[in-house]
């Protein structure tokens, strides 16, 4: 990087881009950006820039204040309210298959303990979808497993959804006023039990809360930033575990082939699998993967062969 | 963001290098419901302990993403500083809520904010949410031995052991 100083406007420009980031992200930054921008393009007087600042600082703490037990209940309540659109697909082997790969794979994460761990469930839908709840709580439809033609492919698409746990973009979804108003109720009340008015205010933002992640994940989908950070975390995490990142890759073509134009779930959520490869490749360059192993084979055969 | 997690935890590990180095141990919490203490820093070791939500530990080293810690029952070994705060966390005695003067910033009182209650709340008024299959998928959990097993037989070799 260059220590040069720079000209005031581009920095005027990237820090009104911080401010608008602050406000999504909580970005430790950010507290100050509001002082800064106002006082420096002269539309704020100081105690305006400081309030807007103390503002700030109070939306930082927000989300910052969502402590691992609180993610978890949200994260329950994501699984929840994703599993009324979608029936889980109960067959035991492969569950059991799904957890012991994930369950793995979530150990060479850069958030490997969360507070109720990392759990796995297959989806009855030939959709090719994925749904990563906050706290550790994964979806994965049989249409995605479908996609993978073996255990590197499938451990790809895990270790995708692990890195949206453990980045926590679905905490990022939460609409920033609906933590404030709880946070209130909360510094209100004395203890952890609430009084039933209270407690009716709490689950109000509870419930806000769960709607803004769901309606992001079925719905709208992460921005194409964050499904590309999501992509390198599980290069990273494949290569932690061993198993080589160039799975991903031809994951994503078979997904290619799998995605009809008008198709619901990643057709709609996330960004093709043309474009995240042409990502990818800049991070892992164009080799293709070894062959999976024979013992691979035959477990994943055994497994998700009937999926 | 990573960049402040950086630096905070970069600043986490020069005060506990330091305290380490002064050979004090810091107390830190766990902040998950059940964390493992193992012999080595890494999820290939051997788990040698458990330890709970709010236990309050002492960390004696850190050695890069691993805190070497004493538990509760006087084992010594290695957990995932993710399963790791500074923060105090008070816990609910005797029916009382606990109080305390500390600042957020320093305690986490267990159990306040989305807790039981409000999924308690949140199933009353969403009754055509339900949670069975929730609870039966944290049900499943892999034990660390069956974790190494299946990466042997797989002929998979972790990046420096698993740690990390």
């Amino acid at each position: 990087m260059s220590r040069r100083i720079p000209s005031l406007a581009p920095t005027l420009r990237a820090i009104a881009a911080g401010a608008a980031l602050v406000f999504v992200s909580g970005c430790s930054t950010v507290s100050q950006v509001g002082g800064i921008v106002g006082q420096a393009t002269g539309v704020m007087n100081a105690d305006q820039a400081e309030a807007m600042t103390k503002s700030a600082q109070a939306i930082e703490k927000t989300f910052e204040d969502i402590t691992p037990q609180q993610e978890y209940y949200i994260g329950r309540a994501v699984a929840a309210t994703v599993l009324v659109t979608y029936q889980p697909f109960d067959r035991e082997e492969a569950n059991a298959y799904l957890n012991l790969l994930g369950q793995t794979a979530a150990q060479f994460s850069t958030k490997p303990e969360t507070f109720g761990g990392y759990h796995f469930l297959l989806l009855e839908t030939d959709e090719v979808n994925a749904f990563a709840a906050p706290g550790g709580l994964i979806l994965v439809s049989r249409g995605m497993v479908r996609c993978c033609k073996n255990e590197d492919e499938l451990v790809a698409v895990l270790a995708h959804e692990i890195t949206h746990v453990d980045h926590q973009h679905g905490l990022k979804a939460i609409r920033k006023g609906r933590l404030t108003s709880a946070l209130t109720t909360l510094g209100a009340a004395a203890g952890s039990s609430l009084a039933g008015g209270q407690l009716a205010e709490v689950t109000k933002a509870f419930e806000g809360s769960i709607t803004d992640i769901t309606s992001t994940m079925m719905n709208s989908g992460y921005s194409r930033t964050t499904e590309f950070e999501a992509d390198k975390g599980a290069v990273a995490i494949m290569k932690k575990m061993g198993y080589n990142p160039a799975a991903l890759v031809t994951m994503l073509q078979q997904m290619q082939g799998q995605l009809k134009p008008d198709s619901h779930g990643f057709g709609k959520t996330h960004p093709s699998p043309e474009v995240r490869i042409a990502e990818l490749k800049k991070v892992i360059g164009n080799e293709a993967p070894p062959a999976t192993s024979t013992v691979r084979q035959q477990r994943f055969q055994k497994a998700m062969g009937g999926v | 963001m990573k960049r402040r997690r950086k630096r905070w935890l970069s600043l986490g590990l020069i005060v506990l290098a330091s305290a380490a180095l002064a050979g004090e141990p810091v107390p830190m919490s766990v902040q998950v419901k059940s964390g493992q203490v193992l012999d080595t820093p890494s999820f290939l070791g051997k788990v040698i302990a458990r330890v709970n939500y709010g236990d309050r530990i002492p960390v004696i080293e850190q050695q890069g993403d691993w805190s070497k810690v004493t538990a509760p029952d006087g084992q010594i070994g290695w957990i995932h500083n993710s399963a790791l705060t500074k923060k105090k966390i008070a816990m609910k005695a005797g029916g009382q809520n606990a109080q305390s003067g500390a600042s957020g910033d320093e305690l986490a009182l267990a159990g306040k904010g989305f807790n039981s209650d409000v999924e308690a709340d949140f199933k009353a008024k969403n009754q055509n949410v339900n949670f069975t299959w929730v609870d039966k998928m944290e049900k499943i959990k892999v034990p660390a031995s069956s974790m190494q097993q299946f990466l042997k037989d797989g002929g998979i070799q972790p990046a420096e052991g698993g740690k990390r």
